[in-house]
């Protein structure tokens, strides 16, 4: 096996290679500059601002100095914060996306798989119908418009929890729940559904006519091959929700990695933009290898080539 | 049966202890990774609008960024609450009487704050700095007023001891101007002017700017920078006099509901920035005690490009101009109380009487335009209006002057072209539009800051518009001594732009919002340049 992994960590090179060439050009061939403003620059400032940046010249030769650096782990420089390195950015907006998505990570996979099995065992019952619409709810209500709800209530009314910002345990609660509400309702759906698959094969029947009870039957059979399209769903929400979210980031206030997915794209911020997209596609990669480890972990049919 | 038994004890222990040692691991992450941070407590907390760029004077252009520097450093001349120039790093000057000689005379014993003591060479070596090409400051031009600053500047000289500015002892500077600039103590007290401490600069190049090796001259010093998390400058011991307020928080929160929301629960005691007021909220809590508006000098107008049909007919300009209700747009859209513009100098400007301008007539439009050979707006050709899409509301202008322009003159091909910020700014300069949806913020408190944009070529220019008496008057004006003298001419300037010719239409005049509660905040008083220095402010009832 480890000799997989490692053939599947090699293969990943040549896919981000391709990934940052692509988000590198795409950056450089939009129209304007990274450096336009309001007023016009002066000719020879801008030139030499393009030569600071290694932004001067045909575009081969630009990406091939790009290129040259992040083969050396350096991502250059931000074209937006002057002062700042990419890899500077990405160390200091990263981990706080990774402490909050980790958070949402958990609360989703805990009340995503106990709401789910709960309800799958309370087939068609007022609980499983309740429950799956406020699944549903949950998967249909985009986060900027459950944040800005869930701040009114429980941080404007009832003041129990703070409006936004960051350094202190209890700015995560708010941030962490919303994040995780369409995770978490994505999961229920998914365990109940194929909890309810499970249940019907003849393996359970079989447990059952042996006797043993249904706590047993539940979770030591079905939710262990119920759990297995979980996985796979789980795999690549773990690359969403830890690098973060522009959404819940920008509405709370948290310093995190999320909004330049999207702000160092229309800053035409060439670098920052490849070094977040380098970021979610090596946590992509990542989290698909270890959700098909995973797989093999928790059901022998699944054979890793 | 027992089996059963066994695995219900099983589950019971285990499901806690998975959630103990999960809440375990997870506060010892954050509180390694997450920037888990007890900063020490500050006096007074302000929303800025959001992160700077960076926190070097000579480099910044934004005005959030701007005020962040004017608090960490000082220039020869300052700004008291309500906006005037007063001594800063210098404590007195004179001028000569053609108004080209400056001469400066820094107080005694001034220091940066790491207690060496600044000096004359301090703000050559600093404006050498800022003019170098090398630099790349894209406000370097504000040196251009010094003779020989442009030919430096743009590398056609390559000694700086032929530019107009000498330290002929530590504490005098001697500045000579390349022609009569009435707005220069303006200026010198903008952070492009500002003095650096070279040695840091050079030591740690473009890390100087962080805590612990910046090295200031101004009323605060950079404590901490949290990247968009949060900055934290504190009183500089070394500076010229005490200030008031010892600790001041920055937050960059750029959601303006959020920066509303921190404002609300108490988390803030000051909204700088009118971005940062939501715009849904603007209208309905002007009237609250804790909102505060003053006029700003800032126009929103309309740019045409005149190199195209149907707007090279100034006919056809006139006629839009007159045509455009913008009291609807003011009073439907922007809602702020926006004094509506008809002419590009916001009022206010000491000695300044600004045209009259176009005012809304739309019988005249109407005839205009049929003038012009299309009447009712029968055969207006396909044009574009070109905005930014950054925030709501330009669109939302745009949409309503479509849709008035159709009301009163009969126009229907007017076509909306929203870009995205970077690409807006690319397009108007490349004069690749119909008719832009522009605004431009004063740069000092001089009307010239608008009427020169629209000189022959002009950087700013942007509409292809060009009137070689216009350049004319502009170069009389500027070796015009006389201040009423210079002013009639900027006048006749305007008078050419916003009536005769009309390459620009005024649409409205900005107002600047502040949110805070006067007996938490005091020293903050509205000014028309919008420029608040940090060393002001003063907690009601706290004595420094």
């Amino acid at each position: 096996m480890t000799a997989l992994i490692l053939r599947r960590l090699v293969l990943s090179i040549p896919v981000l290679f391709i990934v940052i060439t692509l988000t590198f050009l795409l950056v450089r061939s939009a129209p304007g500059s990274p450096f336009a403003s309001e007023k016009k620059i002066p000719k020879e400032i801008r030139e030499q601002l393009e030569k600071e940046y290694d932004l001067n010249g045909p575009l081969w030769h630009q990406y091939a100095q790009y290129m040259w650096k992040v083969g050396h782990g350096d991502l250059s420089i931000s074209t937006q914060y002057r002062n700042r390195t990419v890899n500077e950015i990405i160390a200091q907006t990263l981990p706080v996306s990774v402490t909050l998505g980790s958070m949402a990570y958990f609360l989703a996979l805990l009340f995503g798989i106990t709401c789910g099995g709960w309800a799958a065992i309370r087939h068609n019952e007022w609980g499983d119908r309740s429950l799956m619409l406020i699944a549903l709810l949950g998967i249909s209500i985009p986060t900027f418009v459950s944040a800005p709800v869930m701040v009114m209530i429980f941080a404007i009314k009832l003041h129990l929890l703070p409006v936004a910002g960051w350094g202190s345990p209890d700015q995560i609660i708010l941030p962490a729940i919303c994040l995780s509400i369409p995770f978490a309702a994505t999961i229920a759906r998914l365990t109940r559904g194929s909890l309810l698959e499970v249940l019907k094969l003849d393996f359970i029947r079989t447990a059952r006519a042996k006797g043993l009870s249904e706590d047993a039957v539940l979770f030591r059979h079905a939710l262990k091959v119920a759990i297995l399209p979980v996985i796979g769903y789980c795999g690549p929400a773990a690359a969403g929700i830890l690098t973060g979210s522009i959404v819940i980031e920008t509405l709370f206030g948290i310093p995190g990695i999320g909004p330049f997915f999207v702000n160092s794209a229309l800053d035409l911020d060439p670098f920052v933009t490849s070094g977040v997209v380098l970021v979610f596609s090596s946590f992509l990669i990542l989290f698909n290898l270890l959700a098909d480890i995973l797989y093999f972990v928790v059901d022998r049919r699944v054979k890793l080539e | 049966m027992g089996g059963s038994a066994s695995f219900r004890l099983h589950k019971a222990f285990v499901v806690p202890a998975f959630l103990a040692g999960a809440l375990v691991l997870f506060l010892a992450f954050f509180y390694f990774f997450g920037g888990w941070t007890l900063s020490a407590p500050a006096d007074l907390t302000l929303c800025n609008g959001d992160e700077p760029q960076t926190l070097d004077p000579g480099i910044v252009t934004g005005q959030l960024e701007g005020r962040i520097c004017l608090a960490l450093f000082e220039g020869l001349t300052t700004r008291n609450a309500k906006g005037d120039i007063i001594p800063g790093q210098a404590e007195r000057w004179e001028h000569s009487p053609d108004g080209l000689t400056y001469t400066f005379h820094l107080r005694s014993g001034i220091k940066w704050s790491n207690g060496d003591p600044l000096t004359a060479s301090d703000f050559v070596n600093s404006w050498e700095r800022t003019l170098n090409p090398v630099t790349h400051s894209e406000y370097s031009y504000q040196l251009y007023y010094l003779v020989n600053g442009e030919a430096y500047g743009t590398g056609k000289l390559n000694d700086f001891s032929q530019v107009g500015v000498k330290a002929p002892d530590e504490h005098t500077l001697v500045i000579t101007l390349s022609h009569p600039t009435a707005y220069f103590l303006e200026l010198t007290s903008f952070q492009t002017l500002c003095p650096v401490h070279l040695a840091t600069v050079k030591k740690y190049g473009r890390d100087w700017v962080k805590p612990g090796r910046m090295v200031s001259n101004g009323p605060y010093v950079l404590k901490e920078w949290r990247f968009k998390d949060y900055i934290l400058v504190e009183a500089n011991p070394y500076y010229w006099r005490p200030v008031p307020v010892h600790r001041i928080k920055v937050l960059p929160t750029n959601n303006a509901m959020t920066c509303f929301n921190i404002f609300y629960s108490h988390k803030a005691d000051l909204i700088l920035d009118t971005r940062s007021v939501p715009s849904i909220l603007k209208h309905d809590i002007k009237e609250e005690p804790y909102s505060h508006s003053n006029p700003f000098g800032a126009t929103s107008f309309i740019r045409f490009n005149v190199k195209r049909k149907p707007f090279d007919d100034p006919r056809v300009r006139k006629a839009l101009a007159l045509a455009l209700d913008k009291q609807d747009i003011v009073t439907k859209i922007t809602r702020a109380g926006e004094p509506i513009a008809n002419s590009l100098c916001p009022p206010g400007y000491h000695g300044y009487t600004a045209p009259r301008g176009l005012v809304y007539d739309p019988a005249e439009a109407r005839r205009l335009l049929a003038e012009a050979g299309y009447p009712g707006g029968r055969g207006f050709p396909d044009v574009n209006l070109l905005y930014a899409t950054r925030g709501a509301e330009p669109q939302q202008v745009a949409t309503e002057m479509q849709a008035l322009w159709k009301r009163d003159l009969g126009i229907a091909s007017i076509h909306l072209r929203g870009q995205e910020w970077g690409v807006y700014l690319n397009t108007q300069q490349m004069v690749d539009f119909d008719l832009s949806l522009s605004a431009w913020i004063g740069d000092y408190n001089d009307p010239q800051t608008f009427i020169d944009m629209f000189v022959t070529d002009g950087g700013n220019n942007q509409t292809g518009w060009s009137d070689p008496q216009y350049d004319q008057m502009l170069a009389k004006s500027e070796s015009t001594a006389d201040p009423a003298q210079r002013m009639q001419i900027l006048s006749n300037m305007e008078k050419i732009l916003v009536e005769d010719e009309v390459p620009v239409i005024p649409v409205y005049f900005w107002v600047g919002i502040s949110l805070y509660f006067s007996d938490k905040v005091g020293g903050f008083e509205p000014n028309f340049v919008d420029d608040h220095r940090w060393g002001e402010f003063y907690i009601p009832g706290k004595k420094p």
